[in-house]
């Protein structure tokens, strides 16, 4: 059994076309969405949070690459793996800490925790938790992009795991065949809870799996935030412009377990040891760093930044009320056929 | 006024509300180009062309999910499944994201959604039979309707399209009717005395949860869906020769339910028949019938009888298809059980 090697995918930085403040941004984000999570996982482990949560501590930069690209009113679908997508598209950390705790100011009011955060104002339209079923949904935004005659386009972020399940074939021909403004972004973390992606997919080089519907792809080194800022921002301006969809894979490790508190014990520790010394901010960092492009500093006040939002997160969320035992009542139905459908 | 047929009615309410309003779409299989497979969108592609009649490859669970994108995002879809039975391929996108997105994301969500899919027996054996309510009245977070006549179902439909939740609408193929184009005798059934029925020109409502005494009557309560309302109404025009005065209520939507309307009746005739085409096991005559026990078993003066399909895959057969789902006989038997005593 053999997954990707840190070697086989890896691509150099190339700072051509990065300002200092694109650069800084992605930065900001990337750490946010490590430093929630890390926070996340230390209150399960306090006990102090309900439910369950899926990391995807390493991940970062595929998340980060793809939603910088997009612009405010651009759609994105998501995963059970999803808060480094709601975090890439700007949702607020304060919602999304204050729907982790099931609070009345949380994101989705309480009712969807981690597996279902979203926020349409943002155009995140979910987390979801049933997987590969973001896939049609986000092909369905572009399709309304179309009629709507708005140039909005739609990304869906899915795993390894979901690229077998039918919707993807159905959605990638469906998409095709209407030139849909949509990205898939298969961010391929090499396992599908336990299993490998040999152990599951006859094709492995995920991007070629589109050319039975003549939807072009690419591979790109997910864990180097600009290779995949630079792949999907061509995607995307194609995709706008209507040349229809592309399939980007981005090549990645789940340096965490599945879910939780899951301990990977089905894959080898060097394995993981060697993946995290390719993590996606430690080498942006020294890359950035080596080219003098952003300084020590300057990425220490991100960093210090990034602190504060979490600590401010977590008042906000302990600020709000828990929310109540009836409250669903009013989430089920719009309430609309109550006051007439005139 | 003029007479319509079922799918001339559920036409007219589509392309009403497409032409008021053009972020109403239509998806589905052969809907487009062909009109339909019971031409219940005849002449729709013409009118309104391909960004408005959307063609889809066979992908049911695919153009489903597109459906609820678009429905996220500021259109008003209408997918046609082209059989009831082919929703199931379907399923996850119909009950774990259509129906669950408004809760999940805290309201957030508006889903303005509509399936439109033709069930009911007429010889096409397993497959292509389903009577299918029962999964997705068990489904919270949309609604299911079942239009018996041209009338309710063009107001129906034209409430299900401006609403803002997934609504379900299941249509009988032997109730589109002679008129439809694609119908036919085929499509007719012996015991529908008069195809069409008077439907007002003009777009109209009919809100949800309001149910319709089909007859009135003192003797005895048959609460009948889709084909079986017109069953009821032949079975009520013969035995009130023998003095047996039947009162007929049309749901006309499972969810929401009108329980009112359908507890005043029995707490009035005190005896009941529970008929649709559904299988009984766990179906929706067993739990009309779990309402009228827990709210009006003081005023029962017999078990409430269920006439529905025997608990089996539709078999081809003729004569085991009319065995295995209820006829104008059984809901006559059952009036006669509840009145025994």
């Amino acid at each position: 059994m053999t997954i990707r090697k840190p070697e086989d995918v890896i691509e150099p930085f190339n700072f051509e076309g990065f300002d200092s403040a694109l650069l800084k941004t992605l930065y900001l984000r990337m750490v946010r969405a490590r430093e929630f999570e890390e926070k996340l996982y230390y209150l399960f482990l306090t006990i102090k949070m309900p439910g369950t949560m899926h990391q995807a501590t390493g991940q970062e930069a595929v998340a980060v690459g793809v939603a910088s690209v997009l612009n405010a009113d651009d759609y994105v679908t998501s995963t059970h793996r999803g808060h480094a997508h709601c975090i890439a598209k700007d949702v607020s950390l304060n919602s999304m800490m204050a729907e982790m705790f099931a609070k009345r100011n949380g994101a989705c009011k309480g009712m969807g925790g981690s597996m279902h955060l979203c926020d349409f104002s943002k155009g995140m339209l979910g987390a979801f938790g049933i997987v590969g079923a973001g896939i049609p949904i986000a092909t369905g935004a572009a399709l309304s992009s179309i009629v709507r005659g708005t140039r909005q386009v739609a990304v869906s972020f899915f795993g390894d795991g979901a690229i077998n399940e039918g919707v993807f074939h159905e959605s990638l021909n469906m998409a095709s065949l209407w030139k849909l403004p949509v990205i898939y972004v298969v961010e391929n973390n090499q396992y599908a809870l336990s299993m490998p992606n040999e152990l599951e997919s006859a094709v492995t080089d995920l991007s070629s799996r589109g050319c039975s519907y003549n939807v072009p792809g690419r591979t790109v080194d997910g864990n180097n935030v600009l290779a995949v800022y630079n792949a999907a921002r061509q995607a995307v301006e194609d995709a706008r412009n209507g040349k229809g969809p592309f399939l980007l894979e981005c090549v990645t490790y789940r340096v965490r377990g599945h879910a939780r508190f899951e301990q990977p014990n089905y894959r080898p520790k060097e394995e993981e040891e060697l993946w995290k010394q390719y993590d996606p901010i430690l080498r942006f960092k020294q890359a950035a760093t080596t080219a003098g492009i952003l300084s020590e500093s300057d990425l220490k006040a991100i960093d210090q930044q990034v602190e504060k939002e979490i600590e401010d997160s977590i008042a906000f969320a302990q600020s709000g009320e828990d929310v109540g035992a009836l409250d669903y009542k009013q989430f089920i139905y719009s309430g609309q056929m109550e006051g007439g459908v005139e | 006024m003029r007479k319509l047929s079922l799918a001339d009615a559920i036409r007219e309410a589509m392309i009403q509300e497409m032409r008021s309003n053009s972020n109403v779409i239509l998806m589905g299989e052969d809907v487009g180009r062909f009109n339909g497979a019971f031409h219940v969108s005849h002449g729709m592609f013409e009118e309104f062309g391909p960004k408005r009649v959307w063609d889809t490859p066979i992908s049911e669970a695919g153009f489903m999910g597109m459906g609820i994108g678009a429905a996220l995002t500021g259109l008003r879809p209408i997918i046609e499944f082209q059989y009831a039975d082919f929703m199931y391929c379907a399923m996850d996108q119909i009950v774990n994201e259509a129906a669950k997105l408004r809760l999940m994301s805290g309201g957030q969500a508006n889903v303005p959604l509509v399936i439109r899919a033709p069930q009911g027996a007429t010889g096409r054996a397993a497959q292509h039979s389903q009577s299918v309510e029962a999964y997705f009245m068990h489904t919270p977070g949309m609604y299911v309707v079942m239009p018996s006549t041209p009338y309710d179902a063009k107001g129906l439909m034209i409430s299900a399209i401006r609403l803002n939740d997934p609504v379900l609408v299941l249509e009988h193929k032997l109730l589109y009717g002679a008129a439809s184009p694609g119908g036919g005798k085929a499509l007719t059934d012996q015991t529908i005395s008069e195809i069409g029925s008077d439907v007002p020109e003009d777009a109209y409502t009919i809100p949800f949860g309001k149910a319709d005494i089909k007859r009135a009557g003192s003797d005895v309560t048959i609460i009948a869906t889709l084909i079986m309302v017109h069953r009821a109404l032949a079975v009520a025009g013969e035995l009130e020769k023998e003095g047996i005065s039947c009162e007929v209520i049309d749901p006309r939507t499972l969810v929401p339910l009108d329980e009112e309307t359908i507890l005043q009746s029995v707490r009035k005739t005190n005896r009941v028949v529970v008929a649709t085409e559904d299988v009984e096991r766990g179906g929706v005559s067993a739990e009309l019938t779990s309402i009228i026990s827990r709210k009006a078993f003081d005023f029962l003066d017999a078990p409430v009888e269920c006439v529905a399909a025997d608990n089996t895959p539709i078999p081809f057969g003729p004569a085991a298809e009319k065995h295995v789902i209820p006829q104008m006989e059984d809901i006559r038997d059952a009036v006669y059980r509840v009145l025994k005593d």
